[in-house]
């Protein structure tokens, strides 16, 4: 017992003191999982607002899919971005296994359903109640989604957070295309498995501890914009 | 596609010429959901420089008939027409409606007049200016939108229809859950752009307001027109039964 309340010290020092090691991890981390938002919220946005807006055969069917992928499993997504990227895959040319590179490529795949998934339903909802004014207006189509994803851009902003916590918090993906390669592809959430393997716990309960300050941040965010959003009335 | 375009150009240089849009006829109109006929075998011309008012028990196809002649639904029989034409993207450009629940945008009051004076390429501020301060609005311009009250959330969006100077504005029972002080804001704003030249037509249940703003009344009932008559005759002696019966404040059963 004596031993957990010492890696407890040793972990709020380590985060205190800004250890070099812990602040490459925790930049490493966010580089990948913010870089991975961008790229599925400029894939999902559209998709999601795409399948809202129209109206097309087999659309529930789509809605059903993007729900359905949303509950990807981060290992599953590893395996398959191991597969396409290893040197005898068919993407194995590029050489971007164990690079961020290919982190970045297995999280974006993994909550790009995600951001389809959620700003579909925010889309759809805003849509349903703007569109017989914007057709007695001859809104333009491209018109009409630019407005519909500004106001909605609240509960969208949500929606980016929703897959960062969820990027950010996951191993199974990374440690398989990652390889948790020490300077070079270790991230928290890999680098907490690892020590904890090791028995080196003060690191991986600092990780710990930054990661679960993060994601209390994220939520306070999310809670924070949606407060204002509804004292503006704009959601 | 070469007609849209031709109509286009037609509607265009009617814009360009100042001539109207109007007038507006329906011809043989049917809408059919499923089995039953909402609206079943309507005629009937819309002229400039007169207030329309529609009337008619609920179910008798009010607001389905305002959507048919602005275009929002298409008939499942007959025709629509303005100045001749069938209703395109062109001449609803004319046209603007208010519907009974303001629909706005989820951003400040000005912002949504900008929104459609946007849409027409011309995003003046002054304009801007100009159309809230008279509607009433100029205090509240940078507040979001859908924090006013009720009755400023119908003059927004009457103001904003307006904004796009339309030649015939069509209007859906805006003033149903507003107070009187709301209402007559509303009516008074109306009356003013009737003045201008805007044909007016407008849906209600509330007769005190048909007879303070009809120059005409068309009465519907079960999804045809009963009476189409100028106002005057219609409150003194109309017609039909079932205008009798709704004049007598009677219940009008389906």
């Amino acid at each position: 017992m004596q031993d957990f309340g010492e890696a407890f010290r040793l972990a709020f020092g380590l985060v205190l003191s800004a250890d070099a090691d812990l602040i490459e991890i925790i930049a490493l981390s966010l580089r990948v999982s913010l870089t991975a938002v961008a790229i599925a919220c400029a894939a999902g946005l559209p998709i999601g607002a795409a399948v809202a807006m129209a109206r097309f055969r087999g659309r529930t069917a789509t809605i059903i899919l993007l729900n359905a992928l949303m509950g990807l499993p981060p290992v599953v997504i590893g395996l398959l971005v191991y597969l396409l990227l290893s040197n005898a895959g068919p993407l194995g040319w590029l050489q971007l296994l164990y690079t961020p590179a290919a982190m970045i490529t297995a999280q974006a795949i993994l909550i790009t359903p995600i951001v389809a998934a959620l700003s579909r339903e925010v889309v759809e909802q805003l849509h349903n109640e703007y569109a017989e004014q914007f057709r007695s207006l001859c809104v333009p189509t491209l018109t009409a989604v630019g407005t519909l994803l500004w106001d909605a851009r609240y509960s969208l902003i949500t929606v980016a957070l929703a897959g960062f916590g969820r990027a950010v918090a996951e191993v199974g993906a990374v440690i398989i295309v990652g390889g948790n390669i020490a300077h070079l592809t270790r991230v928290m959430t890999t680098a907490i498995a690892l020590e904890t393997s090791k028995g080196d716990l003060e690191l991986a309960l600092a990780l710990g501890i930054v990661l679960i300050t993060l994601a209390l941040t994220v939520n306070a965010a999310v809670m924070a914009l949606r407060l204002t959003a509804t004292r503006y009335a704009y959601a | 596609m070469l007609d849209l375009v031709a109509t286009a150009k037609r509607a265009e240089q009617a814009e360009s010429a100042g001539i109207s849009v109007l007038p507006g006829e329906a011809r043989g109109l049917v809408y059919r959901v499923a089995d039953r006929t909402l609206i079943d075998g309507i005629d009937l011309t819309l002229c400039g420089g007169t207030v329309t008012v529609v009337m008619g028990p609920n179910g008798a196809g009010k607001s389905l008939l305002l959507r048919l002649l602005h275009g929002m639904l298409t008939p499942t029989e007959g025709k629509v027409l303005w100045c001749g034409e069938p209703l395109t993207g062109a001449l609803r450009l004319r046209q603007a409606m208010v519907f009974q629940r303001p629909v706005l945008l989820r951003r400040s009051v000005a912002a949504n007049i900008r929104f459609v004076l946007k849409l027409r390429g011309d995003g003046a501020r002054k304009r801007t200016d100009e159309i809230l301060e008279e509607a009433g609005l100029a205090m509240q311009a940078g507040q979001p939108a859908r924090l006013l009250s009720g009755g400023e959330q119908q003059r927004l969006s009457l103001a904003r229809a307006l904004a796009l100077e339309p030649q015939v504005l069509f209007l859906d029972e805006p003033t149903t859950s507003l107070d009187p002080a709301a209402t007559a804001a509303i009516e008074a704003i109306v009356t003013r752009a009737h003045r201008r030249g805007t044909k007016i037509v407008f849906v209600t249940h509330d007769l005190g307001q048909a007879r303070r703003l009809a120059d005409e009344v068309v009465f519907l009932d079960q999804g045809r027109i009963a009476e189409h008559t100028p106002a005057s005759r219609f409150f003194a002696n109309p017609a039909s039964e079932a205008a009798r019966d709704y004049l007598a404040g009677r219940l009008v059963l389906q």
